[in-house]
């Protein structure tokens, strides 16, 4: 409740700190406020910002490169974590799997394809849902009825199922000998696909609700185009649910690639995910090498843990009111 | 009353044959379904037979109206992996997923209501917030990962219960059911947990902040102001009230149960349609993923019929034809 | 006289707040006796509708009763907990809330609601219990109650169900009703005949009422005695002709001047200059004393008398010969 009439009041104070710096600004903001005054906010964060960090730079962390054949010994294969191994007395900080690669450094590449699937799916959902979001809400008849009566059966499947469809047709139309290298992509429009729904409905709810009011209204009379108003305009309202979603969206993206990954029908071995790495660890379950399915299980759990519970306190901190 | 359901099942038929269009499209379009089908020797005179069989002769309405014809009638077409028949599978390993749905569709309404009940009660409890924060994990847990979790504990350390399979099964006519052993009754343990840990978190969190909600309302104030007992008000008057919109989510989740159970049978490998859909799915074996759509699709629609029945059912407002007069 | 129904004997009530504890009632004393109605008047957020929850025990947390004592039939209430406040609640003392669209549940009809509440207090079978409530439906001027007993609340309009919620709260005879603004949200038409059934009901039952409301007018028609609130502490007592007519205190006056009357060819409305202070900035002394044009010296200082009936909480009291 207060949080919502603090908002209004920096946004009324906000145009007379103009020449605060950006920054200032932003660190004086009751959002930073809130942000500061929640350890769950701070903690996943950090966690959120190690985990992106050291994916986006893990050729410089991961201690070897697990693609590449000539670092590889298959002597080390199935060392445990922080013991040398029996043969060649090297150590590794999360052991490693069948063919001697370290598993920390596997766990770093894998997070890489991981977020980047998550990210890129992320991304081509939000823009697909907020063009046609807009689209429908401020053209409305026709156009809005075919668009919201796809998004409404296809809010009726889990976009678990809509995604592995997708994967699986996508698949089908790209030649065998190019199937690995495209998995990714598809990966990315399987999931993106399966995830347009939530930004359209939002974005075309607030468009409905803008379009009314009279600044839009004068903009229209003075003559700007459709799209100048639309972007102009209606867009910058929209962006604080846009981003909730978008936060609450990557960890379920990143759940979902991991799902399909490890199901087999997402990120190939020679490109593996989190997914694909907990696929394979699986196999080793039964016979006592635990950490090649341990770790990167714990990490894809933190990952979408840390994700998800900042999505959550963003939807509180920003909105109180959308559920 | 009437009126309403006709158009719903309008409605229903309506997207039916939308993802029947997507289906048929898929088969249609992805790939050559002839060359699919005939594998590497093959002559011409084989391929026009089969063109010819399969109607890809015809224009596109014609042959649409013959997938929906064939659809109807239980005729997906052949497997191209399998070489057999699409409903002779799906109706062979039907049981094994329906059962486990059932049983974990049962676990997650159930323990989801009481649980959601229970938190909104005991809002301040420490049991009830520990259950929350633990739900918050459940939802961030993707389904594989419980699913390895309790083989790793309940089958490879304390060897309680299988990591994989159905366990012996019996025959009754058509419908191969676990129910009936021991081995089938454990086999169902872990995999219905699996699959229904996750609609119990969702029902329950719903359940949790519809009834929160609900006991804001005045009339639970009121209910509270004549004396009633606390039993009385929890369950007979807010948990009613909760239902309401509880319900449709609960329809959902029903109906993703028996999608998610793709994820819970490649786990457990349980021998369903799930399993055969990623397979299908791994070798794009087209005519079986069309089919699995198009049973899916019936069964979502259904369950969404059912729950606009159970609508009527509770909320006296939508019995608008029982009002009479003013 | 005989003994008070409802005695409330320096009541406050307390909200902890970041910005420190509020008072929403601060030391309210008063009476109701049998058969009276007690207008309790006052702008919104005075603390009339907060006095009215602790005494039935619907104070939402954190809000608590910090002292004071509430006395029902010479039985002390408000260390009352748990199941033997319930079983006080709606046998004792009904409450009628403001709006009768959303106090009745809407998926119970009104037969259930009502026999259910009679079997909750009364020791009666069930049979019994639905002829009595469809005695209770015709007695609160529902037409054709035997019919409409089944009838769910959304098939009712506003007056109706407003009258379902009087059945509800008075059917299992309780001896205080607590009416907390129970015609403010009805159409104004239909505003008279609440009241009137109210009153007639309570004084057939010798029923205490304590009738909360910001209308003056209802207060000049239904009520015997009115107790004048403002920020949470009380600014008058008195019965309705003294406090009506001859107003003591100041805020009363300026309510009073400020009240359209039909009767009196009034020239213009007065207006009370200023607004009610904010729990958490109540002022020093006299909590008027900001807005009052007596006030003086010993206004901003001393907080107010305390008073009895007939009394107004100010030093400087008007006297009849003032009434403009």
């Amino acid at each position: 409740m207060t949080d919502t009439s603090h908002k209004s009041d920096a946004e009324i104070i906000a145009p007379k700190l103009a020449e605060k710096s950006r920054l200032r600004v932003f660190l004086d903001s009751d959002i930073f406020y809130a942000f500061r005054r929640s350890p769950v906010a701070v903690v996943s964060t950090v966690v959120v910002l190690i985990l992106v960090l050291s994916a986006v730079f893990a050729p410089l962390v991961a201690p070897t490169n697990p693609f590449d054949p000539s670092s590889l010994n298959l002597m080390n294969g199935f060392s445990s974590p922080m013991q040398p191994n029996a043969f060649t007395g090297d150590t590794f900080l999360l052991g490693t799997d069948d063919q001697g690669r370290d598993v920390f450094s596997t766990i770093l590449y894998g997070m890489r394809v991981s977020l980047f699937v998550g990210v890129a799916a992320v991304l081509l959902a939000m823009v697909l849902g907020i063009t046609l979001g807009l689209i429908s809400g401020y053209v409305g008849g026709w156009t809005e009825t075919i668009i919201m009566r796809v998004a409404d059966v296809q809010l009726t499947f889990p976009s678990i199922l809509i995604a592995m469809l997708i994967f699986g047709v996508a698949k089908g139309f790209t030649p065998v000998e190019y199937r690995d290298q495209m998995a990714i992509w598809v990966l990315i429009l399987a999931i993106g696909l399966s995830d347009w729904v939530q930004f359209a409905r939002v974005v075309r709810g607030a468009t409905l609700v803008e379009k009314r009011k009279e600044y839009v209204e004068a903009a229209r009379l003075i003559g700007r185009t459709p799209f100048a108003i639309m972007l102009r305009h209606i867009l910058p309202n929209v962006l604080s649910p846009v981003l909730v979603i978008a936060t609450i969206s990557l960890a379920l993206a990143i759940i979902a690639e991991a799902t399909l990954s490890f199901l087999g029908v997402g990120a190939p071995a020679t490109q593996p995910s989190l997914g694909t790495l907990i696929r394979i660890g699986q196999g080793y379950l039964f016979s006592g090498e635990w950490w090649i399915l341990l770790f990167p299980a714990v990490t894809l759990l933190m990952l979408a843990l840390s994700v998800n519970l900042l999505g959550d306190w963003l939807r509180d901190a920003l909105n109180p009111r959308l559920r | 009353m009437l009126a309403y359901i006709i158009r719903r099942v309008a409605q229903s038929a309506l997207v039916l044959l939308v993802v029947g269009l997507a289906a048929f499209s898929m088969f249609r379009f992805v790939g050559d379904p002839v060359e699919n089908m005939l594998g590497q020797e093959r002559t011409a005179a084989d391929i026009e037979r089969l063109r010819e069989q399969l109607g890809l002769d015809q224009n596109f309405v014609v042959q649409y109206y013959k997938f929906l014809e064939g659809a109807v009638q239980g005729n997906f077409g052949v497997s191209y992996r399998q070489g057999r028949p699409v409903a002779e599978i799906l109706i062979e390993r039907a049981p094994a997923t329906l059962e486990l749905a059932a049983v974990s569709g049962v676990l997650a309404i159930l323990f989801g209501i009481a649980l959601g009940v229970f938190t909104a009660i005991r809002r301040d409890g420490w049991v009830a917030n520990g259950i929350m924060s633990a739900s918050l994990i459940g939802v961030s847990l993707p389904t594989f990962l419980i699913g390895i979790l309790l083989i790793y504990i309940f089958s490879v350390e304390l060897g309680w219960l299988p990591s994989f399979g159905r366990g012996e099964t019996v025959q009754v006519g058509n419908w191969s059911t676990g129910f009936l052993t021991s081995s089938g009754l454990k086999a169902l343990v872990l995999p219905s947990i699996t699959l229904g840990l996750y609609q119990m978190t969702l029902i329950m969190r719903l359940v949790r902040s519809e009834m929160l909600e609900v006991l804001r309302q005045d009339y639970i104030r009121f209910a509270r102001a004549r004396g009633l007992r606390s039993r009385a008000i929890n369950f007979r008057h807010a948990l009613k009230n909760t239902m309401v919109p509880v319900i449709t989510v609960i329809g959902l989740q029903v109906g993703s149960i028996i999608a998610f159970a793709i994820i819970t049978e490649t786990v457990f490998q349980w021998p369903g349609v799930g399993l055969l859909f990623i397979n299908a799915v791994q070798f794009v074996d087209i005519p079986v993923m069309a089919a699995y759509l198009m049973l899916i699709s019936v069964m979502f629609v259904s369950i969404n019929l059912i729950v606009d029945m159970l609508y009527f059912l509770i909320d006296p407002r939508l019995r608008l034809d029982r009002a009479g007069g003013h | 006289m005989s003994d008070p129904v409802l005695s409330i004997r320096n009541l406050c009530v307390e909200i902890p707040t970041r910005a420190g504890i509020v008072r929403p009632v601060d030391s309210v004393s008063y009476d109701i006796a049998a058969g009276e109605i007690l207008g309790v008047v006052g702008e919104s957020g005075a603390g009339k509708s907060m006095a009215g929850n602790a005494v039935i025990g619907l104070l939402n947390p954190p809000a608590r009763i910090a002292s004071g004592e509430i006395w029902l039939n010479g039985k002390r209430i408000d260390t009352l907990k748990g199941d033997a406040m319930r079983r006080l609640c709606g046998k004792h003392i009904g409450m009628v809330f403001q709006d009768p669209l959303t106090s009745l549940n809407p998926l119970l009809s009104i037969g259930d609601q009502l026999t259910e509440t009679m079997l909750t207090h009364l020791d009666i079978s069930r049979e019994d219990a639905r002829k009595r409530a469809i005695a209770a439906l015709e007695e609160v001027g529902i037409p054709g109650a035997a019919e409409r007993i089944d009838s769910y609340p959304h098939e009712f309009s506003g007056g109706m169900r407003q009258r379902v919620v009087i059945a509800l709260a008075l059917c299992a005879e309780p001896s205080l009703v607590i009416a907390d603004e129970p015609t403010t949200a009805l159409d104004v038409s239909v505003q008279a005949q609440i009241i009137a059934l109210l009153k007639r009901l309570c004084r057939n039952r010798g029923t205490a009422v304590m009738l909360i409301t910001h209308d003056m007018g209802v207060i000049a028609e239904a009520a015997d005695r009115v107790a004048v609130m403002y920020a949470g502490r009380l600014a008058e007592l008195g019965s309705v002709r003294d406090v009506l007519t001859a107003p003591r205190h100041p805020y009363t006056h300026g309510l009073m001047a400020s009240t359209p009357l039909a009767s009196a060819g009034q020239p213009r409305l007065h207006q009370i200059e200023g607004a009610m202070p904010r729990l958490t900035a109540i002022p020093e002394g006299c909590p008027f004393n900001p807005r009052c044009e007596r006030a003086a010296d010993k206004c901003r200082q001393a907080p107010a008398p305390r008073i009895v009936d007939g009394q107004a909480a100010c030093w400087f009291p008007r006297v009849a010969e003032e009434a403009s």
